[in-house]
């Protein structure tokens, strides 16, 4: 397998994550899902450049991605629920209010 | 022995601000009456050990030493100033005395037993400083207190705008004293007043450059002086502020307005005399404001109605006598002058302050009469002080305005005679208001209505008792102390202490002032007082309101004071309230507030409007932004390495 291969399904799925997040415009779910995504895309990247140059460390690395990617979905879904509770909604277009 | 002198009226004004709640107001008034008398004592006592050609100089701490000025705070012992300490100590003993009376039922009376004590140590230090800057500080303190004590009953309105004036324009005096100060620093590099009278002789020929003009130094730095003196003094021009000071209490009147600090400007220029006495020009000048506040002020005081304006007019010109003995280079007399004057005229504003109390706060004479028989140790008093004003034989008065005038008959002045003439006629004016005072107060029918004339009653002893001593000193002290000042062998005492003309002395005067003119004043005075009766007793019904509806201009002329105020209304305060809310309006308010704070919060509003519109609380966005940042640094990043 060249890594070039590697390369497209990568950057194929960080895509899908990329337009996920803002062409979605439904719920925040979606888009912890897509940021998961794009965070895998990532681990492929290490995975295959792990393989391709024969060094373990970014294997371990992507071990630690994923460690991050399950603690953050973790206190993403958290915070959701809370959000859930104090307005009722979780659709992306009733959140704003960072807005100036 | 000096430094107590000096020092315990300030004491006194610190007991009675600080102690006022503690103590009862007539143990507070006692301490400070026995407080100052200790001060009179101890001047008394300093003066009487001082050998005549002695000077003490006490040196209390040093003040300012930057560079080549170094002042020390010090306290100087000569005869001048020993006599002045005690006669301002004398006469502020016996006001303070006479306060505790006439302030009795004021609730701030140790309040103004305090400032009054306040004032009179400002004006000993005033007196006793041995550099310029100490007496300008003195200066700006009897200008404070004076502030203070003018508005003293500050519930009242007119009090407050007349403090205000009189604050204002003595302000403009006082920066004509600085500028006089800066260039006396620059030429003689001192402001020890006796170092600059000894580098005097140096700098006759020093002139400044300004403007491609060459200005004579010392004629610069007379004129400079002199316009102080005239802002303190109450000269033509910022005279202003004298009659409405009125408005003050009357002890006030007599200490502050009559006998001590508006003689502070003769008593500045006479121990400057050495360099009046270099400068010829600025000796006319001086000669001629002095003759026309003389005559100015004297003729005013003709047509006022108020008892007290009366007075503080007269004191104004009899100041303006002062500045036109010291034009004529008679400093002697001019000192003078300015003890017998301190005396009488404290005397009749006393005197003035007793009418006032017993006719229920009455000020307009029109509203008097036919006092005399009911308060006649006043009577007799203000008597003894209208005759010392007037310069009757034997009285103070005569002794020390009629050298004056001769004096000024023998001046080097190329108008001698136009002077001469002008003083004369002052004193013509002057008998002519003093008779008409009399006359309209004790004399004649009452004017006033039957309840203030049922309360008519002789004021207090304790405000009699000053005004006999006072009294006293108005007959005897022309009598006794002439030959001090003018005696060919007591010439030499002064002479040290400022500018004298040996020559003159009392033989001299009698030898060269021909007869005629020595009782010139003499036969004005008759001729004043002779007219005065007339119109009041004889003529009153035919000729008086004959003059008032035929030249009814003269009179309102007079009335309004030459219309001076309203001049300086319409030249000066109008347009600098114009030129005030001009500047206000159009380049604070338009130009500064709109193109500064306002403007700045205005454009940063403005621009925050603009970014507050990129936060849409969308999430998306930000991730949008995010990743076309993200590109954009990417893409600069491969563009550049």
């Amino acid at each position: 397998m060249e890594p070039i291969h590697y390369l497209v399904l990568s950057s194929i799925v960080f895509s899908i994550g990329f337009l996920g997040i803002f062409i979605n415009r439904k719920n925040i779910i979606t888009i912890l899902m897509s940021i998961e995504l794009m965070l895998l895309s990532a681990n492929i990247n290490f995975v295959g450049f792990s393989y391709t140059l024969d060094d373990l460390s970014g294997q371990i690395f992507s071990l630690f991605i994923l460690l991050v990617a399950a603690a953050e979905a973790a206190i993403g879904l958290a915070i959701l629920m809370i959000f859930f509770k104090k307005s009722g909604s979780i659709s992306i277009d009733k959140i704003s209010n960072l807005k100036g | 022995m000096f430094f107590l002198s000096i020092f315990l009226p300030l004491l006194s004004f610190f007991i009675c601000v600080s102690l006022k709640d503690f103590f009862k107001s007539q143990q507070l008034s006692f301490i400070s009456c026995s407080l100052l008398f200790m001060a009179s004592v101890c001047s008394l006592l300093s003066l009487i050990g001082l050998k005549i050609e002695e000077e003490k100089v006490i040196i209390l701490g040093n003040w300012i030493s930057s560079g080549s000025l170094d002042l020390n705070w010090a306290i100087q012992l000569n005869l001048l100033t020993g006599s002045m300490v005690l006669m301002v100590n004398f006469v502020s003993t016996l006001i303070h005395i006479y306060s505790v009376g006439y302030m009795n039922k004021d609730p701030k009376n140790i309040l103004f037993m305090g400032y009054i004590g306040l004032f009179t140590f400002f004006m000993l230090f005033l007196v006793s400083s041995s550099n310029l800057v100490q007496l300008f500080l003195g200066w700006e303190g009897v200008g404070l207190t004076s502030y203070l004590l003018i508005g003293f009953w500050n519930y009242k309105d007119s009090a407050n705008k007349a403090a205000l004036k009189a604050f204002i324009a003595n302000r403009v005096g006082d920066f004509g004293l600085l500028l006089a100060l800066f260039s006396i620093f620059i030429i003689f590099g001192t402001l020890n007043i006796n170092e600059i009278m000894v580098l005097v002789n140096s700098h006759v020929d020093t002139y400044f450059e300004f403007l491609g003009a060459r200005i004579h130094a010392i004629t610069l730095i007379c004129i400079l002086l002199f316009v102080g003196c005239m802002g303190k003094s109450a000269q033509f021009g910022l005279h202003v502020w004298l009659p409405d000071a009125m408005e003050g209490p009357t002890p006030v009147s007599a200490l502050i307005h009559a006998a001590t600090m508006v003689t502070a400007g003769v008593f500045l220029l006479i121990i400057m005399s050495p360099l009046l006495e270099a400068s010829s020009f600025s000796r006319d000048f001086i000669l001629i404001i002095g003759s026309i506040t003389c005559l100015f002020a004297s003729s005013v005081a003709i047509f006022q109605n108020d008892i007290k304006r009366i007075i503080a007019y007269s004191t104004c010109s009899q100041l303006g006598y002062m500045f036109m003995a010291i034009g004529a280079s008679a400093y002697s007399a001019a000192y003078f002058h300015l003890l017998s004057h301190a005396f009488f005229k404290a005397l009749l504003f006393l005197g003035a302050g007793c009418v006032i109390h017993s006719m229920s706060d009455e000020q307009n004479i029109k509203k008097m009469g036919g006092l005399f028989n009911k308060i006649p140790l006043t009577y007799f008093t203000m008597l003894i002080g209208s005759f010392s004003l007037l310069g009757l034989p034997f009285f103070s008065g005569y002794y020390s305005k009629d050298i004056i005038i001769e004096l000024l008959y023998l001046s080097e002045s190329k108008f001698s005679f136009y002077f001469f003439l002008a003083s004369v006629l002052g004193v013509l004016f002057t008998s002519i208001y003093s008779v008409r005072l009399l006359i309209y107060v004790f004399h004649g029918k009452s004017n006033s209505d039957e309840k203030v004339i049922a309360h008519i009653h002789e004021s207090p002893m304790i405000m009699i008792i000053p005004l006999v001593i006072l009294s006293s000193f108005a007959v005897f002290f022309g009598m006794f102390s002439q030959s001090f000042f003018f005696g060919s062998d007591h010439l030499d005492n002064w002479s040290q202490l400022m500018h004298i003309n040996k020559k003159v002395d009392e033989f001299y005067i009698y030898e060269n002032v021909p007869t005629l003119f020595r009782k010139l004043p003499l036969i004005m005075i008759v001729i004043g007082s002779s007219m005065c009766f007339l119109l009041y007793f004889s003529f009153r019904k035919s000729v008086l309101p004959f003059f008032k509806v035929n030249f009814s201009w003269i009179f309102s002329f007079f009335k309004n004071k030459w219309y001076i105020d309203e001049l300086y209304e319409k030249l000066i305060l109008r347009p600098t309230i114009y030129l005030g809310k001009g500047f206000w309006k159009s380049i604070d308010k338009d130009l500064i507030d709109n193109l500064g704070p306002d403007g700045i919060s205005r454009v940063i509003q403005s621009f925050s409007l603009v970014v507050s519109r990129l936060q849409s609380g969308y999430l998306y966005h930000y991730v949008l932004s995010v990743v076309i940042g993200l590109t954009l640094l990417i893409s600069l990043y491969n563009y550049i390495f």
